[in-house]
């Protein structure tokens, strides 16, 4: 079982987020659960939300304490939640919606026993800015998470967005899943991980 | 046909394929989406032949019911928490009408003070009301058990309540395998009613009942459920058949073949409990888990056939008789009257607190140590509580409770679970 | 006939039917009427809601060529209709709950409409009790919904079947076992209460309508009238309770006739919230005649009298006369 959890503020998609990626593991045949922390959602409030990825039934509820995988829709949260609670190491993915590096937003020593090909800084809102022309980084990053962990093609990514989405909107957002995924590529290409 | 969606979604299209003519419902948390999808369906006209009423509250939506389904009309609606109480009038004018209304509790908790998450506090108060419920452990049997629940009110002329937790089954995406109409359509034939409003053949419906024949009417709706103990595994049989899954039923054992512990429990905490047993099972202790499907009519004789075998039950339920302890363990144990065996209760997941399979393996192994007390609440902060009582024992003017307690608790909106 | 015939009516018992041609006879000098609540009920003698219901159903069945469904609250008629085993409806009747009537009314209207079953109409019936208080919420949902139902309210201003309790209907000044007739100010207080009928009218239904048990012609009339339409409608007809008011039986019609002819009791009818017909006074006559035959206003024409009172229901009806042009000299 590989279990994802994805943190945001409310009106981001973080519910979304976890939905489509559960659609997309769907689609290519695998068991996939998705579900929110359920709070009473404001706009900007502090939202968690989960995935359960597993090639079985999944029967298991609880909240997911110990991800192999973190989506950070919105580094702000960094000094506000504890976002990286429960990751696993050294093999948990950590990719964080900024244009900086880990270094930078102070995460350098948590990182320094995870390796490096699961660690990805994306700059999701702007990718989502430019192709669908509003702040929604969560599908931009779920185009970069197709690009690491190995877990779901970028190609089910795409459909789970025209399943949920349609005409224009669909165009942006799958061209910003897919710009997100080749940037994470090259990326990983240039640091010697392809 | 597969798909991935939204458990309400699920649901929604379910009770579509049931064809129901009358759909009233008022909308409240965790319900929203199931009848939110089926007032789409309707007006669309993807579901054809179907009127649906916005309501003005959730008694309204009873009582439309009531009048629709006493006028011959296969009626649905959902609720949950303080709609089933605002409706409770209805509720109970319902079944004693014999009316088969099919009826979606999201289960949600019952304030003071208010809360909108999961537990079963809502279903279990109308518990003595000649309702049948029944209770999902998944999306997938969610769906299942709306199709059957029509087929069975509509042959014991009773009102069927299907069960499903409030966010944790009503708002989670998994796969679940819809059906097609042609399979519904051959398995729920149209409704038959045994008694109806028509001109063409006038009945006084609803009239009083004195000291005279009050009690043989009560004790008829009390028969009926009694006779559903043989029609919900007969229907959950045939719907197996033609469906080719396991769905519905009285009761459904795992692991229970050499079982000494057995933990009893409903909805979809079975699936964590499941998940919980067999590591214990992998680290040699013979635990087994029995899921009530069906909690009324109450399986007393399929429970007692189960459990025989073991040395001890753990009852998990989401559910708090105040004043008294379990409610679940208390119809437990009638069932295994005069059999040697112990029985605890473990209250868990009120107000929607997660139970997770860390906290499930600490109060088993517990339990198997005969370290367990009779009635245990799992996760509960006794320390908290006991500040707010050294408080009253201090002062007099302590302020409200909740707030009392948040304010040892701490922010809430960082926290991840 | 070419002349028209005009009959002062003074009971159900004269009015010259037998010189009336056949089609202007009232529904109840037919002897093919429904008879939709049947004799052998338990009525108090001199039932003014017994009389009510009996003039409106069979208004209502002759309307729809006898499609009609019932839904009843809980309540004197409900009770006095239905002692167990037996029940005096002829037609299909459900009694469900006391607050819920106006919505599984409109529940049975669904189910007619979804079974393609276009000419059965449905009608709900219930007391002041049940329609404007604990009812209050259904009643405007289904005006709301303008859903296909007409709601008939037996107003006899209290809770009369648990034992003559005040309801938001009950007048000023009346006396009841929770507004006794004692203290400084006895009986129901003034500046309270609920005027149902122009409730419903701000709802914009198609028909609103008031009648009382004095004039079976217009109550029939007003429930044909009813009937030929559609959507969501309303008809509040003012039926005397001798027991609850502390009245003679006898006096049931009279006292529902000085009602209107007081002012105290405005009959008219309204549709999409305008009034479009109003039945004039014929013989104004003063309040204290209405108040006098009832014991539950004992206290006001005791020694000594309180005039003051007296006078201020005099107010409302001068009033009611004002507002709704009740006089032939007055409105248009």
């Amino acid at each position: 079982m590989f279990q994802i959890r994805i943190h945001g503020r409310g009106g981001q998609g973080v519910v979304t987020a976890a939905e489509m990626l559960s659609v997309a593991a769907f689609l290519e045949g695998r068991y996939a659960q998705a579900f929110p922390s359920f709070g009473s959602e404001r706009t900007g409030a502090p939202v968690v939300a989960f995935c359960r990825l597993d090639d079985k039934e999944i029967r298991l509820r609880e909240p997911i304490m110990q991800p192999d995988a973190l989506i950070i829709q919105d580094p702000t949260l960094l000094h506000q939640v504890d976002v990286l609670a429960g990751l696993r190491h050294p093999e948990g993915c950590i990719l964080i919606n900024t244009q900086r590096t880990f270094e930078e937003i102070g995460l350098g020593e948590f990182v320094q026993d995870l390796h490096p090909r699961n660690l990805v800084t994306l700059p999701a809102t702007e990718l989502s800015f430019k192709h669908v022309g509003r702040a929604v980084p969560n599908v931009p990053l779920m185009g970069g998470f197709a690009a690491i962990c190995g877990l779901i093609s970028i190609d089910s990514v795409v459909a789970a967005i025209q399943e949920k989405f349609r005409g224009k909107v669909a165009e942006g957002n799958i061209a910003a899943a897919r710009e997100a995924y080749d940037i994470v590529k090259a990326d990983l290409k240039e640091a010697g991980y392809a | 046909m597969r798909k991935q969606c939204e458990g309400s979604q699920a649901v929604a299209e379910a009770v579509a394929l049931c064809r129901p003519e009358v759909i009233c419902a008022y909308p409240i948390s965790p319900q929203t989406h199931i009848v939110e999808g089926l007032g789409e369906l309707v007006k669309s006209g993807d579901l054809a032949k179907c009127e649906f009423l916005n309501v003005e509250s959730e008694f309204a939506a009873m009582s439309v019911a009531i009048g629709a389904s006493a006028a011959g009309a296969r009626t649905y609606t959902a609720t949950a928490s303080q709609g089933l109480l605002f409706m409770t009038e209805a509720v109970y004018n319902a079944s004693g009408l014999g009316l088969p209304i099919v009826m979606t509790i999201a289960n949600r908790a019952i304030g003071a003070p208010i809360n909108i998450w999961n537990d079963h506090s809502d279903s279990m108060s109308q518990r003595d009301c000649g309702w049948i419920q029944v209770f999902a452990e998944t999306n997938q049997e969610a769906l299942d058990l709306h199709i059957q629940a029509f087929k069975l009110a509509e042959e014991l002329s009773l009102p069927v309540m299907v069960c499903m937790d409030g966010f944790i089954l009503t708002h989670a995406y998994e796969r679940v395998d819809i059906p097609s109409q042609e399979q519904v359509d051959a398995f729920l034939p149209p409704y038959v009613p045994r008694q109806s409003l028509d001109p063409d053949d006038p009945v006084s419906i609803g009239a009083m009942v004195g000291p005279e024949a009050f009690a043989e009417v009560r004790y008829l709706a009390h028969a009926k459920q009694l006779q559903a103990l043989d029609w919900i595994p007969r229907i959950a049989a045939e719907f197996g058949q033609m469906f080719g899954r396991d769905a519905g039923g009285l009761v459904r054992g795992y692991r229970l073949e050499d079982a000494q512990t057995i933990v009893i429990a409903l909805g979809s905490v079975l699936g964590t409990i499941k998940d919980t047993v067999d590591e214990l099972r992998e680290a040699g202790l013979k635990v087994g888990v029995l899921g009530i499907t069906s909690f009324r009519p109450f399986p007393l004789a399929a429970i007692r056939q189960a459990v025989q075998g073991a040395r001890r039950l753990v009852v998990l339920e989401k559910s708090l008789a105040v004043g008294i302890g379990g409610i679940v363990a208390t119809d437990v144990r009638m069932a295994i009257d005069g059999l040697p065996i112990k029985v605890n209760t473990v209250i868990a997941g009120l107000g929607g607190r997660a139970i997770t399979k860390a906290s499930l393996h600490r109060v088993l192994r517990q339990a198997m140590d005969e370290q367990l007390e009779p009635v245990h609440f799992l996760d509960l902060d006794l320390g908290i509580v006991n500040r707010v009582l050294e408080r009253e024992r201090a002062q007099r003017r302590t302020g409200p409770i909740p707030e009392q307690i948040l304010r040892q608790v701490g922010a809430v909106a960082s926290r991840i679970a | 006939m070419d002349a028209q015939i005009k009959f002062y009516q003074t009971g159900t018992f004269t009015v010259g039917n037998r010189l009336l041609a056949p089609e202007q006879r009232s529904v109840q000098a037919d002897m093919e009427r429904t008879n939709s609540l049947n004799s052998g009920h338990r009525a108090c003698q001199g039932c003014g809601e017994a009389l009510g219901a009996r003039y409106a159903i069979d208004a209502a069945m002759r309307a729809s060529d006898s499609q009609l469904i019932a839904a009843n609250a809980t309540g004197c008629l409900e009770v006095f209709s239905t002692p167990y085993p037996e029940t005096s409806w002829q037609i299909p009747w459900i009694h469900s709950l006391f607050g819920n009537t106006a919505a599984v009314a409109t529940g049975i209207a669904a189910a007619m409409r979804v079974k393609g079953r276009k000419s059965v109409r449905v009608i709900a019936q219930g007391g002041d009790g049940g329609t404007t208080d604990i009812g209050l919420g259904c009643l405007s949902g289904m005006f709301e919904r303008n859903d296909d139902v007409l709601y008939v309210c037996y107003d006899n201003q209290g809770y009369m079947n648990t034992g003559v309790q005040r309801s938001s209907a009950t007048p000023p000044a009346a006396r009841t076992a929770t507004t006794m007739a004692v203290g400084k100010e006895p009986g129901n207080p003034f500046g309270q209460g609920k005027d149902l009928p122009r409730i419903a009218m701000a709802h914009g239904i198609p028909y609103v309508a008031t009648a009382t048990v004095a004039d079976l012609r217009d109550l029939e009339r007003k429930v044909t009238k009813a009937m030929a339409m559609h959507g969501a409608r309303y008809i509040h007809i003012f039926v005397p309770c001798p027991l609850g008011w502390g009245a003679q039986a006898q006096d049931t019609i009279k006292l529902a006739r000085l009602a209107k002819e007081t002012g105290i009791f405005p009959v008219y009818e309204a549709e999409h919230g305008e009034i479009t017909q109003v039945s004039k006074i014929r013989h104004r006559v003063p309040v204290e005649e209405y108040l006098q035959p009832q014991r539950r206003y004992a206290h006001l024409f005791g020694k000594p009298p309180l005039v003051a009172t007296i006078a201020k229901i005099q107010e409302l009806a001068d009033c009611n006369i004002r507002r709704y042009g009740l006089l032939e000299a007055e409105g248009s």
